[in-house]
């Protein structure tokens, strides 16, 4: 499929980011992401003002701390996811969210190709098990995410019980970890 | 790093961490177990790629006429993160993002005693959840007590035994309430640890509801 060379792709625009400060590459990834990124801060309750002054920092920021972006880590579409959850909680829950020791992002030499290609090829497997979800499933994925939600508030929400969401969610992850194996 | 932690944090509260849900509380139960367990860790990072792929996968959001060029203004003005920098902290009994509240290691933290020669020193978070540290002397035994909420309770130092089992460093007893327990801490050394909760514990005895409030308990 074409979807793993345009993973690859992104990885390469981010090479050119940080290295050459390339804004056409640049230009491609906002393209591609920044409606998404800005979708996502609506969905969290962001009106639509403040989403798109939020998205403009998030891109900002993708570039700001390109040097910082592992693509034997992570993809690029998690990288931006999480500077994207960062700023939303700054922002909208007005919260602190400390992060673990030593959990640098940033390769300290260039990261080995074959890792890369390998970690890249992962997020296209997880990308299609999340599609293939069955609709009720990918749902509460999505919402426990985007929706900013507790299983409680999705509960109250969706009107399901409790342990109905849980029952959901814990099979759809059961789902997703069986397709990565 | 060890891997002889035999008592994890669960799926509900990682994809939570990552999805950025949980009071700042329980963000730093989470980012203190991650700071001493791989394997969490390594969930945590697939529990953030599922961010992405959900990000990638979403529909399109329109921009704004002037987006782009309004980007490209911000990025120009330079690097705005004016986040300080992180303290510098010395590896020490507390992982870093602990380090961090209690403006160093075991010998910065402000103890309070509490009674039955147990102390706490309460963490400044956001009020939706309380974090404090607890020392509890060898040998001693927490009031039985009840949860209305979730309860986190991670060992730092010494160990604790309850009717869930044997808990030591890195170890995480997550409490509901279906849990009702009587931690009693491992003879041979004093036991600390961080307890997160997002409820009031509910006692049985010993501690009458107004000195519960008094102590924020
Ligand atoms: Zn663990
Ligand atoms: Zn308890």
């Amino acid at each position: 499929s074409s979807e793993p060379s345009k993973r690859m792709l992104w990885v390469s625009h981010m090479t050119r980011i940080r290295d050459d400060q390339d804004r056409a590459a640049f230009a491609e990834l906002f393209d591609h992401f920044a409606p998404r990124v800005k979708g996502f801060l609506i969905k969290s309750g962001a009106d639509s003002t403040l989403a798109e002054e939020c998205t403009q920092d998030v891109m900002a920021t993708l570039w700001h701390k390109s040097h910082q972006f592992d693509p034997s880590r992570a993809s690029v579409a998690t990288w931006i996811f999480t500077i994207a959850r960062n700023r939303k909680i700054d922002l909208l829950r007005r919260n602190r969210r400390p992060e673990p020791e030593d959990l640098t992002w940033g390769p300290e030499a260039e990261p080995d190709q074959a890792e890369v290609l390998g970690l890249q090829q992962e997020s296209e497997i997880l990308v299609s098990a999340l599609a293939a979800l069955p609709p009720a499933q990918r749902e509460l994925i999505e919402k426990a995410y985007f929706g900013d939600l507790t299983h409680s508030e999705i509960a109250a929400q969706t009107g399901l019980p409790l342990g109905t969401i849980k029952s959901r969610i814990r099979l759809a992850l059961d789902r997703l970890r069986h397709a990565m194996k | 790093m060890t891997d002889t932690i035999k008592h994890h944090l669960n799926d509900a509260i990682l994809m939570a961490y990552s999805a950025g849900t949980l009071p700042e509380a329980f963000n730093l139960m989470v980012a203190a177990h991650l700071s001493l367990c791989d394997s969490c860790r390594a969930q945590a990072e697939s529990f953030d790629a599922l961010g992405g792929a959900l990000l990638e996968q979403s529909a399109d959001t329109e921009m704004d006429n002037n987006s782009f060029a309004n980007t490209m203004d911000l990025i120009a003005g330079g690097d705005i993160d004016v986040t300080m920098p992180a303290a510098k902290t010395t590896p020490g009994v507390l992982p870093k993002p602990i380090q961090d509240y209690v403006g160093g290691d075991l010998d910065s933290i402000k103890w309070k005693p509490i009674g039955m020669g147990v102390k706490q020193a309460i963490l400044p978070t956001s009020k939706d959840a309380t974090a404090r540290l607890l020392l509890i002397p060898a040998g001693t035994a927490m009031p039985d007590h009840g949860h209305k909420g979730t309860e986190m309770t991670m060992v730092l130092k010494g160990a604790f035994q309850d009717d869930d089992g044997y808990f030591a460093r890195g170890d995480v007893e997550i409490a509901d309430s279906d849990l009702h327990h009587t931690p009693v801490a491992d003879i041979h050394e004093d036991c600390i640890c961080l307890a997160v909760a997002d409820a009031p514990l509910e006692f049985d005895r010993l501690l009458p509801k107004i000195a519960q409030r008094f102590l924020r308990i």
